[in-house]
C-alpha cells in the first residue's frame, strides 16, 4: 500500500510539472501577441523598427494614444462603431424579446421555423448574401450610410436573439404572467413588468453577444459604405494601415482601443457570455 | 412577432433567390438588360484554373483550420479542467486563452503583420533559436503564405472550441471516472473510453459549425494576403469578392457565391440532422 501511494504521489508531481509546462506554453501562444500589441502601443515608433526588437519599451510614451484621441477622423471611426453596435443591440433585443415572448407563451407552429432560420443564416455565406444586399441597399438609397450596416447586421443577430430569448422565457413559469393578467394587466404589461426583469441575465448575454458581432463585422462595413466619415473601426484601421503602415505604434494603439469594448464586456459578463454562446451553438 | 419572422425570411430568402437568378444572367447590375445565359457562368467558372485552385485551397484551409481548432481547443480545455489545477489559476488561464477571441479579424491581421514582419519579433526569436538563417517572408513567399494565413486563423478561432469543450467536460459525471479508477483504468483508458465518447456529440456539432464558418472565412485571408501572392491563398470567398468588387463581374461572382452556398448548405443539412438525432 505504502509503495503504491508513494509512486502515485511521484507520478502526480510529474503530472503537475507537465501540466504547468503545457499551461505556460499555451499562455505564451495565446497571450504573447496581445501583450506585444500593448507594449508596441506605448513605444515610440522608431523603437518598433529596431532590430533586434526591444521587449519592454526603452522609452515609454502615450503619444500614439493622444494622437488618436485628438484626431477627429479617427474618433469618427469609433463613434460610428459605437453608434452602429448600439443601434443593432437595441433593435435586436426589442425584436428578440417580442418574438421570443410570443413563441414561448403562445403556441405557434413556428418553433421549428425559427430553428430553421437560425441555421440558414449560418449556412448562407456572407459573401454570397452581399451581392444581392449590395443591389438592395443601393435600391433603398441606403448605400454609404450607417443604416445599411444596422439593417444587414440585424439579419444575422435577430434569429439568434429570438432563439435565445424563447429559451429564457420558457424557463420562467407561466403562472407569473398569468398573475398579472388576473389583476387586469395586458400581455404587454406582463412581458415588460414581469418577464423582462426576470430574464435580465439572458437579455444581457444576448445583448453582449450582439454587440460583439456588430462591433467586429468587416465585410459588409467594407462594401456597403464608401466615404471615410461612415467607416467603422475594423475598416478604418485597415484604411490607416494602408496609408501609414510605418506608424506601427499608432496602429497598435488603435487596435488596443478597438478591442477594448469587447474585452470589457467579456470580463464583466464572462459567465453569461460563454454559456449563452455555447447554448446557442449547440442547440441551434 | 410574425412580422419579424416575415422580414427575416424576406431578408434571407429573397437575396438567395436573387443570387441564384443573377448567376444565370449575363453581367447583371453592370448591363442594363442582362440576358439569360443558363449555366454558362458555371461552365466558365469551372474552366478557370484559378477557381479550381481556389476550391482546393478552400478545402485545405478549412480542414486544417477545423482540425487545429479542435486539437488546440481540446488540449486547452483538458488542462483547464484538470483536478490538479487550483480554481483561481484555472480562471486566470482561461481568460488568457480566450484572448484571441476578443480581437476582431482586422486587428488580428494587423497584429500578426507586425509580428511576422521580416524584421519582426517572430523572425528574431526563430533566428536566436537558430531555427532559421535568413529572414522569412511569411506573407509574400507563395510557398508559405497559405500556411501563414491558416496559422493566424487557427490562433484566432480555437477559443470557441475550447469554451464549448470545457463546458462539455464539466458536464461529464464524476462517478464515471471514479468507477473506471476502481477498475484500475489508466489515464489513457479514461481519456479514450470516457472523455472522448462523452464529448463526441459536442465535437461533431462544433466541427460541422466550424467547418461552415471557415469555409466562408473572408476577412483574415483578404486582409492578410488578398488571395495572393500569385493566388497562393485564393479561396472561394476571396475569389468571389474579387469578381464582384474589383472586376465588377456580378453574374460570375453570383455563380461562385452559389457554389460556396451549396457546399455550406450540404454541411448545414448534416448539422441539422445531427442535432435532430440528439434531441
Amino acid at each position: 500500500m505504502a509503495v503504491t501511494a508513494r509512486t502515485r504521489g511521484r507520478s502526480q508531481v510529474g503530472q503537475r510539472i507537465g501540466l504547468w509546462i503545457g499551461l505556460t506554453l499555451g499562455a505564451v501562444f495565446a497571450g504573447f501577441p496581445a501583450l506585444w500589441m500593448l507594449l508596441s502601443s506605448i513605444k515610440p515608433n522608431t523603437e518598433i523598427f529596431q532590430f533586434p526588437p526591444t521587449f519592454l519599451p526603452e522609452t515609454f510614451t502615450l503619444s500614439a494614444y493622444t494622437d488618436i484621441l485628438t484626431s477627429s477622423e479617427k474618433l469618427r471611426f469609433f463613434l460610428n462603431s459605437y453608434a452602429v453596435a448600439s443601434a443593432v443591440v437595441l433593435l435586436t433585443l426589442f425584436a428578440g424579446i417580442m418574438a421570443g415572448y410570443a413563441l414561448s407563451r403562445f403556441t405557434f407552429p413556428l418553433k421549428s421555423l425559427v430553428n430553421t432560420v437560425v441555421i440558414s443564416v449560418q449556412a448562407v455565406p456572407p459573401i454570397t448574401l452581399l451581392i444581392p444586399y449590395f443591389g438592395l441597399v443601393v435600391w433603398l438609397k441606403l448605400y454609404d450610410s450607417l443604416w445599411a450596416l444596422i439593417l444587414t447586421y440585424m439579419v444575422a443577430t435577430i434569429p439568434y436573439a429570438i432563439l435565445m430569448m424563447t429559451g429564457y422565457f420558457n424557463t420562467i413559469p407561466k403562472e407569473l404572467d398569468e398573475a398579472v393578467k388576473v389583476d387586469g394587466g395586458s400581455s404587454m404589461r406582463a412581458l415588460w413588468q414581469v418577464l423582462v426583469p426576470t430574464a435580465r441575465p439572458g437579455i444581457v448575454s444576448v445583448g453582449a453577444y450582439t454587440f460583439m458581432v456588430a462591433w467586429n463585422e468587416f465585410l459588409f462595413a467594407l462594401t456597403l459604405t464608401q466615404s471615410r466619415s461612415n467607416r467603422t473601426v475594423p475598416v478604418g484601421i485597415q484604411l490607416l494601415m494602408g496609408e501609414h503602415s510605418f506608424k506601427w505604434s499608432e496602429m497598435m494603439a488603435m487596435s488596443v482601443l478597438g478591442c477594448l469594448p469587447v474585452l470589457v464586456l467579456f470580463l464583466f459578463f464572462q459567465r453569461q457570455f460563454v454559456s449563452g454562446i455555447t447554448a446557442g451553438a449547440v442547440k441551434a | 412577432m410574425s412580422p419579424t419572422l416575415l422580414v427575416m425570411l424576406v431578408m434571407m430568402a429573397v437575396p438567395v433567390v436573387m443570387v441564384f437568378t443573377y448567376s444565370t444572367l449575363s453581367n447583371v447590375i453592370m448591363e442594363r438588360e442582362p440576358e439569360f445565359v443558363g449555366l454558362a457562368n458555371y461552365a466558365t467558372l469551372l474552366s478557370d484554373p484559378i477557381f479550381r485552385k481556389a476550391l482546393g485551397q478552400t478545402a485545405i484551409f478549412t480542414v486544417t483550420s477545423v482540425v487545429f481548432h479542435l486539437l488546440l481547443g481540446l488540449a486547452f480545455a483538458l488542462m483547464l479542467n484538470s483536478t490538479l489545477l487550483p480554481r483561481l489559476a484555472s480562471s486566470l488561464f482561461r481568460v488568457v486563452y480566450i484572448l484571441p477571441w476578443v480581437f476582431t479579424a482586422s486587428i488580428v491581421v494587423i497584429l500578426w503583420q507586425l509580428m511576422l514582419n521580416p524584421n519582426g519579433v517572430i523572425n528574431y526569436m526563430l533566428e536566436t533559436l537558430n531555427l532559421i538563417s535568413t529572414k522569412v517572408e511569411w506573407f509574400s513567399n507563395p510557398d508559405l503564405a497559405l500556411g501563414t494565413v491558416i496559422f493566424i486563423n487557427v490562433w484566432a478561432g480555437y477559443p470557441f472550441f475550447m469554451v464549448s469543450l470545457l463546458a462539455g467536460l464539466q458536464g461529464i459525471p464524476k462517478d464515471l471516472y471514479e468507477a473506471a479508477e476502481i477498475d484500475g483504468a489508466g489515464w489513457r483508458d479514461r481519456f479514450f473510453n470516457i472523455t472522448i465518447p462523452q464529448l463526441f456529440p459536442i465535437i461533431i456539432a462544433m466541427a460541422m459549425l466550424d467547418f461552415i464558418w471557415n469555409l466562408q472565412q473572408f476577412p483574415i485571408i483578404f486582409l492578410a494576403t488578398g488571395g495572393g501572392p500569385l493566388n497562393a491563398t485564393e479561396t472561394i470567398a476571396t475569389y468571389t469578392y474579387n469578381l464582384a468588387f474589383s472586376k465588377r463581374e456580378f453574374a460570375m461572382a453570383s455563380a461562385s457565391g452559389v457554389v460556396l452556398f451549396l457546399i455550406s448548405a450540404i454541411v448545414a443539412l448534416f448539422y441539422v440532422r445531427h442535432q435532430k438525432a440528439r434531441d
